[in-house]
């Protein structure tokens, strides 16, 4: 782990007997972008109705047998590769067996000892410098049904859309310290795998969920302490409260020179608060085997060659050449290749106009825009193009920044480009000396009394001036060429 | 007219091109039979009117370039057929009716031939005499205090009773050859994969293979010709082209070398059956083969690992008949995990329960490494075994089975017993390798007696050809006596 320290990391729980630090690893269950499931020819598209998208093979009919998706597999073997990861050429699919209603086949088809990705790693930007996170393995899985407790006081219901969908299994070494860490680790998974188009990232719809490993240990302690795993969360901001609330926990019962129980445990979200599930004593033998209807996977170092080559530019390339390219600093940077469509959006904006206002503009009024609205930047209500022949009328002085910003209200608004909105409403900005030489000289001579004060000394009557012109120009005043006729004039 | 239905496949199959007999005609014969030997327990479904509409359709449109034409065929209950109760023998799916067809059914219809019914059959196919099965037992038509074998014992029994022309079973340690042997008929089990197990109740997946039970070796090869093939819904069928067998069987053998391996002679092997494997030998020597002696080291155990990776998979397999989605629900219960249990308990009989806990024990955390991996590996010993033999041999001649049929509950409360009657079966099953039985004799009470031929993988035509020139010079001749009807 490299910490290159600028601002110093400082997450710690403080116990009356020292301070404590907080251990985690995360298990992220990331749904692979795919049209059909793992191992049947069903639809994986979210919002069915009940049942719908359901096969022989995901219902465990009698006889049915799973055939793998390949398309799954290279999105797998896509991901591993964004993950700087080890592919394994020979996998297995094993069973893992226990008893759920929402589990048709009685094991989930899972891959235990031989997974299709290695060992990987992932780099996150901290305030206090680059840290890179150890990625322990990323092996594929089926997804289990729903079960439907609350449509009925004496019935569970069952819905099997989910059942047999692929996931990726991607399990991080125990290399992150805070919740902020997770935050930043699980938004640079999302960006990876978004970039590759392996998974769509959409935590509300459940794409993407996270089983949390938390301990804690006496700062400088080198031995790990007892962990909980709090199962099956599913945003970042729960994932966040879920490590305080359990660090905090294990802490107090620390101090109290109480033991911990290695456990799995349920965050629950509206008490905020961590609850035993299950203890080791309780924890299921799940009886893992090799699927014997699943043949070994063998690779062709071809197959994951061609693939290396068809890979996208990934965010932390992007990062270094937006830096060399366009003159970013590395938190314009960062901010502007985190999504990809934001990055491409960037680059054909900065392709037509200027490169580091364009970055300045998106990253203030567009951002606020979207956010306020809550749109993805693809559902933008502002072109690149259009956004660019704003950047561009700024910087040529045609339109002042104080104009540009109504002149947005404007796009956002209708959608036209900016220049007939600058030219239908008369919002070109008045540069021309003489007359704003003339404009000036009349509010000169009308106020002659504070032209005395200003003379006299006063001089943040300077302000009230330039107030003066812009009221008089209805705001169209060049800002800078009024400052210096100003300067001039006052002298004289 | 002469009784059809005891002749042979090819016999009735000659019979229907040439026009002597319809479709129609046929599919009543066997019939009659059916309804007259309700005795033997051997169907658990019957389909006569949907056969005898089949039937009517291919004589008013016959086909005759097809390999079946015109040909009712009953099947074991284990295939899932489209729209007709599929029970696997077992009380759990007493209502199953599949909205699909298993691949080797379908095989069988597009070749021309349709459904009589479905056959009775061990529990999910876990059982050596047809006891097992929820739906009674079977009895052998060779006598009436006699099993049939298993697992495929109603369709050893109805092929033997002139219910079927022929026949298909499944073989996972030798359900398709034990029975064979037992009712003086023929039966293969093919390489693994040379089959599609897609729609086939599974027992044991790496284990489980679906072959012909047929009256004699031509039949046998007709059928594995007509039920075999690349299906690309099931992960381990063999991609290949396909084979006439039928059309490939010939009967001269000279100069092929045969295996005589030195384990299969165990202790207190009935004499009747070394005699038996001593004619074979003769036969094989008089036709020009070549005797060798060889050694199969780990032939010894094949039966304890056998009997841990068919239970460990059955244990899984199985683990889906929980009463949710299909199949028998207990209607106690007060909860989830109740009703499982009490849906598996009042489900599955005796010896499917046993397979289960043997299964799960032997999967479970900690003994894993002493039962299941151990096994893995011995099978991997057993499988080398075959292999470096293959290198110098065409094929090895064993006996089938260690007995000839045995009494209905001789074995019933004596499990081991029961799974040593598999003893000379199983280690084809754990190599994936081919290999047939073939009526060669009677022992000294008549009961037919079987030999069994082993081949290396995909050579089904070398055992078949070599079956043949032996069923040609054995003068075995299947004496079953009506006496049920």
């Amino acid at each position: 782990m490299v910490v290159m320290s600028k601002e110093k990391f400082d997450y710690f729980i403080r116990g009356g007997k020292g301070k404590y630090e907080v251990v985690i690893g995360l298990e992220v269950h990331a749904q692979v972008l795919s049209k059909s499931k793992l191992f049947s020819g069903s639809s994986t598209k979210f919002g069915a109705g009940p049942n719908n998208q359901v096969s022989l093979i995901d219902s465990a009919f009698p006889g049915m047998l799973p055939v793998i998706n390949e398309e799954c597999i290279k999105q797998a073997v896509r991901t591993g590769l964004g993950l700087n990861a080890k592919i394994n050429n020979y996998s297995v699919f094993d069973r893992k067996n226990y008893f759920y209603a929402d589990l048709p086949q009685g094991y989930q088809i899972s891959q235990y000892k031989n997974p299709i990705v290695g060992e990987g790693k992932v780099l996150l930007d901290m305030p206090y410098g680059s840290k890179e996170i150890g990625i322990e393995r990323l092996h594929l899985e089926q997804d289990a049904g729903k079960s439907i407790h609350d449509m009925d006081p004496s019935n569970t219901y069952v819905d099997l859309n989910r059942s047999g969908i692929a996931l990726m299994e991607i399990v991080s070494k125990p290399d992150l310290r805070s919740p902020d860490e997770v935050n930043a680790y699980i938004k640079k998974l999302r960006s990876i795998m978004r970039y590759l188009g392996t998974c769509d990232g959409n935590m509300q719809e459940g794409s993407l969920r996270a089983d949390v490993n938390v301990s804690v240990r006496k700062e400088g302690d080198k031995k790990f302490g007892t962990r909980c795993e709090i199962k099956n969360v599913n945003s970042i901001k729960f994932m966040q409260m879920a490590i305080e609330y359990e660090a905090a926990r294990q802490v107090e019962l620390i101090e109290n020179g109480k033991e911990i129980d290695q456990e799995t445990r349920l965050f629950d979200t509206k008490k905020n608060e961590t609850r035993s599930m299950r203890s080791k004593e309780d924890a299921h033998d799940y009886r893992y085997f090799p699927d014997p209807d699943l043949l070994p996977l063998k690779l062709e170092q071809k197959l994951i060659d061609d693939l290396k080559k068809s890979l996208p530019e990934l965010p932390d390339k992007k990062k270094e050449r937006f830096i060399k390219e366009y003159g970013l600093n590395a938190y314009e940077a960062n901010v502007l290749v985190s999504e990809k469509e934001i990055s491409d959006y960037y680059e054909e904006v900065a392709k037509l106009s200027d490169k580091k206002l364009a970055a300045t503009w998106m990253m203030g009024d567009l951002f606020a825009m979207l956010n306020d609205k809550g749109l993805d930047i693809s559902k933008s209500p502002i072109s690149a193009k259009h956004f660019a022949e704003l950047v561009q009328s700024i910087k040529s002085g045609e339109i002042s920044g104080r104009i540009a910003k109504e002149v947005f209200e404007i796009m956002v608004e209708s959608g036209d480009n900016p220049n007939k909105i600058i030219d239908s409403k008369g919002m070109k900005q008045q540069s021309d000396p003489k007359e704003l030489e003339k404009m000036i000289n009349e509010i000169l001579s009308k106020n002659k009394d504070k032209v005395d004060q200003y003379k006299a000394g006063k001089e943040k009557l300077f302000g009230f001036f330039v107030g003066q012109v812009m009221k008089l120009s209805g705001g169209k005043a060049n800002p800078q060429l009024t400052n210096e006729i100003l300067k001039k004039l006052l002298k004289g | 007219m002469a009784d059809i239905t005891n002749q042979s496949l090819n016999e009735i199959i000659e019979k229907v091109k040439t026009k002597k007999v319809s479709s129609t005609d046929l599919t009543k014969a066997y019939i009659k039979n059916i309804e007259s030997a309700k005795k033997l327990n051997t169907f658990i479904t019957t389909t006569f009117d949907q056969a005898l509409d089949k039937a009517k359709e291919f004589d008013n449109k016959p086909n005759f370039d097809q390999l079946l034409p015109g040909i009712p065929l009953a099947v074991k209950d284990l295939f899932c057929t489209e729209n007709i109760k599929t029970t696997a023998g077992s009380n759990i799916l007493n209502n199953f009716v599949p909205s699909y067809e298993s691949t080797v059914t379908k095989n069988l219809w597009s070749n021309g031939s349709f459904l009589l019914g479905k056959l009775n059959c061990d529990e999910f196919a876990m059982g050596s005499s047809n006891e097992t099965s929820h739906y009674g037992n079977v009895i052998n038509p060779v006598g009436d205090q006699l099993v049939p074998g298993g697992s495929s014992g109603g369709s050893s029994s109805a092929l033997a009773a002139d219910l079927t022309p022929a026949t298909i079973g499944t073989d996972t340690g030798g359900s398709i050859r034990q029975p064979a042997s037992f009712t003086g008929t023929v039966g293969l089990k093919p390489t693994y994969g040379l089959c599609s197990r897609w729609g086939i109740v599974a027992f044991a997946s790496s284990l489980d293979q679906a072959g012909p039970m047929t009256k004699t070796i031509k039949d046998c090869a007709i059928m594995l010709e007509s039920m075999s093939g690349f299906d690309e819904k099931d992960s381990t069928s063999i991609n290949k082209k396909k084979e006439q067998y039928s059309k490939n069987l010939k009967d001269n053998i000279k100069g092929l070398k045969i295996g005589i391996p030195k384990e299969y002679r165990v202790d207190n092997m009935p004499k009747e059956i070394d005699e038996l494997w001593e004619k074979g030998k003769k036969i094989l020597k008089n036709l020009g083969a070549q005797l060798i002696d060889i050694s199969l080291p780990h032939t010894k155990y094949a039966l304890p690992t056998y009997y841990i990776v068919a239970p460990a998979e059955a244990s899984s397999n199985l683990a889906r008949y929980d009463g949710v989605r299909y199949g028998y629900r207990s209607k106690q219960g007060k909860d989830l995990i109740e009703m499982y249990e009490k849906t598996r308990s009042e489900g599955f009989g005796d010896e499917v329960k046993r397979r289960i806990l043997i299964g799960t024990y032997v999967l479970s955390s900690g003994y894993y490494d002493a039962y299941y991996l151990k096994a893995q590996k011995v099978r991997q010993l057993i499988k080398k075994d075959f292999d470096d033999s293959f290198t110098k041999i065409d094929a090895i001649l064993t006996p089938s089975t260690p007995s000839s049929a045995f009494k209905i509950g001789e074995k019933m409360n004596d499990p081991v017993s029961m799974y040593l009657n598999d003893i000379f079966t199983v280690p084809v099953n754990l190599a994936g390798i081919p290999a047939l039985s073939l009526p060669a004799g009677v022992d000294k009470q008549g009961y037919p007696l079987g030999l069994q031929l082993i081949g290396k993988a995909l050579d089904e035509q070398k055992i078949l050809n070599i079956g043949y020139a032996i069923e040609k010079n054995c003068g075995f001749k299947n004496e079953i006596k009506k006496w049920w009807s």
